[in-house]
């Protein structure tokens, strides 16, 4: 049955996977996630068809998710930027061998060990590659905890539809808010699609086989092909965004999630200002949404883009852009979580900003430390 | 006529791609006359190294899944954890489970997962041409160790099969060779073991066969097989290591 509750964003993500019909977790203590795998533990206990297992690595926990997948599991791994780092052979692998797995990152503070705070600058690797090879990786930005719990069980579903791994893209923040979230009825295990690929055994049927390796240069192109067509047709289908007060706005602020919903603070101050400002979120990383995005730039003076980070998604979004209008940045990289206020403060700037006159470099605001203002 | 000698149904009719005088043909005609004898081959899933042996499923009519380099036993624990009724092996070299796999190997072992190891010691890192592994002998000349593995240089040789022994979960652990008849008549004995000790549930098993790489240590294939008895096996003796199944 359905069911409303009032919880934070770690423990929605666990039910919303095991509401998704996930019956295999596999993960390393890191912190600021550990509330998700303790919630998949203590769940599990009480199932008699589910496994949870605290794997020695984090490459071992991924490399146990690509073992259950191959066995036919929805199978979930989480984690926190510096254990990503290490998941990325594991998840090169997965896109590889076409194995659907759902893998959650809680960003922090980086790069190297950083620190535990809310941060965005893993969004080069979750969208870029972070493994090696020629390869995509699905990536949700929840914003809300409701999206989270939508999303989870959207990334489960769509790992076993395209067999391809997906990620939650979340941070330390997005993780301990609590929130009520409506989650849907639990799945059916029984109802899902038979996956006529997995390897259980070869009863009645020719042996089957899962590889990466394809020594015939012929093949591996082939393959890359094949794995091409299949991430065009995701990009085809999947980008999802949300367009706030964009009708009238002259100026766009672009961000992701936890960064989305400090921007929408800042929007509405800025509206109370008397400012013609919108937000524009995307909900997909990858695919990002830049068909969307170019036609909105065609309709304002100026976008400006808000990360936890000293920049990275500005790069997709002047790609979208193409030049069609001015786009600038601002970030707060390390852990620092901007306020509303500061964002209104931006926002004007930017509003009162020629189109010509993009500022680049870093620069003191309010005096108080230095910024990523590009 | 009597038909005494024949092709094992879990082998598929594939000529070995193996250099001459490699101990993985034999290897792999052994697992799959075990397979056959047990009768598993419908629900056994098998897991290739990185390494010579990564197209065992060109050779093996069971699934099987590619694992990335030393992660074997880290996939099978995915599998079997899913698959419990199943039959679960990993093929390891050397390099693969006693270097860069080293962890997996020894929590799997340790945690008693129910899966089976076979470990391919052959002293060297065979595929990429015949560097230093982990289990080279001192003395022996390598591509990366050209005046011959110096402990101080370049370590000790590392008894994986004794390490894993002391693992509380490991239940069945012995080390062969396929250097000759003999030997090869107790590889197979010890395979079945190992699967035997799966089927039962009763924890780990691993069997460690040293097995000459003619190619690599530049011999001929009976120069390999007598370096195998002569040299490597005094510092791997085949023995029982560890039976409480």
């Amino acid at each position: 049955m359905t069911l409303k509750k009032l919880m934070r964003g770690t423990h929605v993500l666990g039910e919303a996977a095991i509401r998704a019909g996930c019956r295999a977790y596999f993960g390393y203590p890191i912190t600021p996630q550990n509330e998700l795998p303790e919630y998949m533990a203590s769940a599990f206990a009480k199932m008699d068809d589910a496994i949870f297992m605290q794997a020695e690595s984090e490459l071992a926990s991924i490399n146990m998710v690509m073992g259950a997948a191959i066995a036919g599991a929805r199978v979930m791994t989480s984690s926190s930027s510096p254990g990503i780092s290490l998941k990325q052979e594991g998840i090169s692998y997965l896109a590889a061998m076409e194995l659907p797995a759902v893998i959650v990152n809680m960003m922090r503070g980086g790069p190297g060990l950083g620190n535990i705070a809310p941060s965005q600058g893993d969004y080069f690797q979750a969208v870029k590659g972070g493994g090696h090879g020629d390869y995509r990786l699905i990536v949700f930005a929840p914003a809300y905890g409701q999206e989270i719990a939508d999303m989870t069980r959207q990334a489960f579903d769509l790992a076993d539809n395209y067999r391809t791994p997906v990620m939650i893209l979340g941070d330390g923040m997005m993780g301990q808010m609590m929130e009520p979230v409506v989650f849907p009825e639990p799945i059916d295990l029984t109802s899902l699609p038979r996956k006529e690929w997995v390897l259980d055994g070869a009863k009645g049927r020719p042996s089957r086989i899962i590889r990466s390796l394809w020594l015939d240069v012929d093949k591996e192109e082939e393959f890359n092909w094949r794995l091409f067509r299949k991430y065009e047709m995701i990009s085809r289908e999947i980008p999802d965004q949300e367009i706030y007060l964009a009708d009238d706005a002259e100026l766009i602020i672009v961000a992701y999630g936890t960064a989305a919903r400090i921007a929408k603070g800042g929007v509405h101050r800025a509206r109370s200002m008397g400012l013609k400002v919108g937000l524009f979120r995307p909900k997909t990383l990858w695919p990002f949404p830049a068909e969307p995005l170019a036609r909105l730039a065609e309709a304002v003076r100026h976008i400006m883009v808000f990360e936890m980070s000293t920049g990275q998604m500005v790069e997709d979004v002047r790609l979208a852009v193409e030049g069609r209008c001015p786009v600038s940045f601002y970030g707060r990289p390390g852990g620092v979580v901007s306020t509303p206020e500061e964002i209104a403060r931006e926002l004007a700037t930017a509003y009162g900003m020629p189109g010509s006159s993009e500022t680049h470099g870093r620069g003191a605001l309010n005096g108080r430390r230095a910024v990523a203002r590009r | 006529m009597k038909k005494v000698f024949s092709r094992p149904e879990s082998l598929k009719p594939t000529p070995f791609h193996y250099c001459p005088g490699c101990g993985h043909s034999i290897i792999h005609r052994v697992v799959a006359e075990v397979i056959d004898e047990l009768g598993i081959r419908e629900r056994t899933i098998g897991v290739p190294p990185a390494g010579c042996a990564v197209l065992a499923y060109n050779y093996l009519d069971v699934d099987m899944a590619e694992a990335p380099h030393g992660r074997a036993a880290a996939v099978a624990t995915g599998i079997k954890r899913v698959l419990l009724d199943r039959v679960v092996f990993t093929y390891q070299g050397d390099g693969d489970i006693a270097a860069i796999g080293t962890a997996e190997t020894i929590h799997a072992a340790n945690r008693g997962e129910r899966i089976t190891s076979i470990f391919v010691n052959n002293a060297v890192y065979g595929m990429t041409g015949g560097q230093m592994a982990p289990t080279t002998i001192l003395g022996q000349v390598t591509t990366t160790s050209p005046g011959g593995r110096a402990p101080l240089r370049d370590g000790n040789p590392l008894d994986l099969s004794e390490m894993l022994a002391i693992a509380a979960g490991s239940v069945y652990i012995e080390r062969t060779s396929v250097s000759s008849p003999k030997g090869i008549l107790r590889t197979r004995r010890a395979i079945r073991k190992a699967f035997v000790t799966q089927l039962e549930d009763k924890g780990f098993s691993l069997v460690e066969i040293l097995s000459p790489c003619p190619t690599n240590w530049k011999m001929s294939p009976t120069e390999a097989a007598r370096w195998v008895d002569a040299r490597m096996s005094e510092i791997f003796p085949p023995k029982v290591i560890k039976d409480v199944a």
